[in-house]
């Protein structure tokens, strides 16, 4: 039996499963580096010219696509690998997605060092997408386990970790890059070869320290509600089967769009408010908007999951549509009215209902289709993730070009795309409404039982 | 042998993780302040 297989890491008597979040911290803090991969961005532009971009240096526009690759490979590896995942246990897939990321950083080091923007593509994209995708959903089915009486909390810890992971790497990041460069030479390989190493040791004590409860387990003084809840299933369906729910569609949509408005304004957040506000706020202003729109975004992940164990997963969504819906409403008059202070409150509650869309989701599928194969089907759904990553930037960026193009001044541009964004949490808002509990077809019974014993080999 | 986790273990996980999201927090907050200037 090897070190990684899941029977060996099956929790003994006495284990605190406090410890499992940090394992799971271990692996999202790591992988959440991708939001501040733009940080590479501008240095990697001059790699030949040093100071400024030579002809030969790569375009901005080129460089955009590394992270764009490895957001689809993201949503690609996460479905396909989700089974995989859950029947292989936590430890192996984090394994495997520590290898990933790292290797993925290595290759890009040797595509910066060789000055080919393929093998990047390949390597962060690619590959590093797919350590991405496996890393993301390894640890989520094994922290709802551990806490039967607050999935959301559980799970929001882990994710939120996916959004902290940005502010570690960022400032890590631009201080390795001055350490290694020199007047002649920009260190971004050599700091992609640190930044590996550094994620494969952390992703490795993950791994080294996670474990699973053994079957049957409850946390002391648990006991599970008498009259299970309307829509919190004590029932498991098979992943495949999931996809034959409208439950699963309809979830789908809800991720999909609340991601969509949030990551649309995300990228432009630091043009929008420079725009909106000429003037009055700087670009150091915006950049300091920026960050602290990703701080709402991380903290509103563990504050908003958390909350879905108080009043419903489904309420919890409901408050994201609807508040949401007013704000993106009132960020035009908050431009009208000169009001800064307004439009950053605006954003940031904005922002922290974008990263608890991301955080409660997990909690969701396991009241609709049980523990078993929770990870896997948030495999297959962060396939929304993706779509929402083409879909919101194109939106913000054509509608506001649209607008200008028109001859609608600069800060009026975003007007019609905030009602826009509103008009798809409208979308949201119904779907999340016609979510109801899993008709009891789906439910696993012994033959689906034997069929997945089956698939597992 | 005793299999439990000590009280110790469970800080010290916390805290390999804790220390490097606290610096990035504190980095990412000292760099919002201009927002506000």
């Amino acid at each position: 039996m090897s070190f990684l297989d899941r029977e060996r890491i099956v929790a003994k008597p006495g284990f605190n499963r406090w410890m499992v979040p940090p394992a799971a911290l271990c692996m999202h803090l790591c992988i959440g580096q991708a939001y501040a991969f733009s940080v590479f961005n501008l240095p990697m532009t001059k790699l030949i010219g040093i100071t400024k971009s030579a002809p030969d240096d790569w375009k901005l526009t080129e460089l955009g696509w590394i992270f764009s690759i490895a957001i689809v490979f993201l949503g690609l590896s996460a479905a396909l690998f989700g089974r995989w995942v859950e029947e292989s246990g936590p430890r192996k897939a984090m394994f495997t997605a520590g290898l990933c990321w790292t290797a993925g950083f290595l290759v890009s080091a040797v595509g910066v060092y060789t000055h080919q923007l393929w093998v990047i593509y390949l390597g962060y994209g690619v590959i590093g997408g797919i350590g991405l995708g496996i890393g993301y959903i390894s640890p989520v089915s094994t922290l709802i386990r551990w806490f039967p009486d607050r999935p959301g909390m559980a799970t929001g810890m882990a994710i939120m970790g996916f959004g902290g992971g940005a502010f570690i790497a960022s400032p890590l990041s631009v201080f390795l890059m001055n350490h290694y460069s020199t007047p002649t030479h920009i260190g971004v390989a050599e700091t992609f070869i640190t930044l590996g190493a550094i994620y494969l040791c952390f992703t490795w004590v993950g791994a080294a320290i996670v474990r699973v409860p053994a079957p049957g387990w409850h946390p002391e003084g648990y006991v599970a509600p008498a009259v299970p809840k309307k829509l919190i299933s004590t029932n498991d369906v098979y992943v495949y089967d999931a996809l034959k729910t409208p439950q699963f569609w309809l979830i789908w949509w809800v991720l999909c769009l609340n991601v969509t408005a949030g990551i649309g304004v995300l990228g432009q957040a630091s043009a929008m408010s420079q725009e909106m506000f000429p003037g009055r706020v700087t670009p150091a202003a915006a950049a300091g908007f920026v960050g602290l729109i990703s701080l709402f975004n991380m903290l509103g992940r563990f504050f908003w999951a958390s909350t879905s164990d108080l009043i419903g997963r489904k309420n919890t969504y409901y408050c994201f549509f609807l508040i949401g819906m007013v704000l993106y409403v009132l960020v035009p008059y908050t431009g009208n009215m000169g009001s800064v202070t307004l439009f950053v409150l605006c954003f940031l509650v904005i922002l922290s209902m974008y990263g608890g869309g991301f955080a409660t989701v997990p909690a969701y599928l396991k009241d609709m289709f049980g523990t078993r194969y929770v990870g896997a089907i948030h495999g297959l759904l962060l396939t929304a993730w993706s779509a929402a990553g083409v879909f919101g930037p194109v939106l913000v960026n054509y509608i506001r070009e649209y607008q200008i193009n028109r001859g609608v001044p600069k800060h009026d541009a975003y007007d019609e795309t905030m009602y826009i964004m509103a008009g798809l949490l409208v979308i949201g808002l119904i779907c999340n409404a016609c979510v109801r509990a899993v008709h009891e077809r789906h439910h696993m019974k012994n033959g689906n039982e034997a069929v997945a014993a089956a698939a597992r080999g | 042998m005793n299999n439990g986790t000590s009280p110790a273990q469970v800080a010290l996980a916390w805290v390999f993780v804790g220390i490097p999201l606290a610096w990035g927090v504190y980095k990412t907050i000292t760099a919002s302040l201009a927002l506000f200037q």
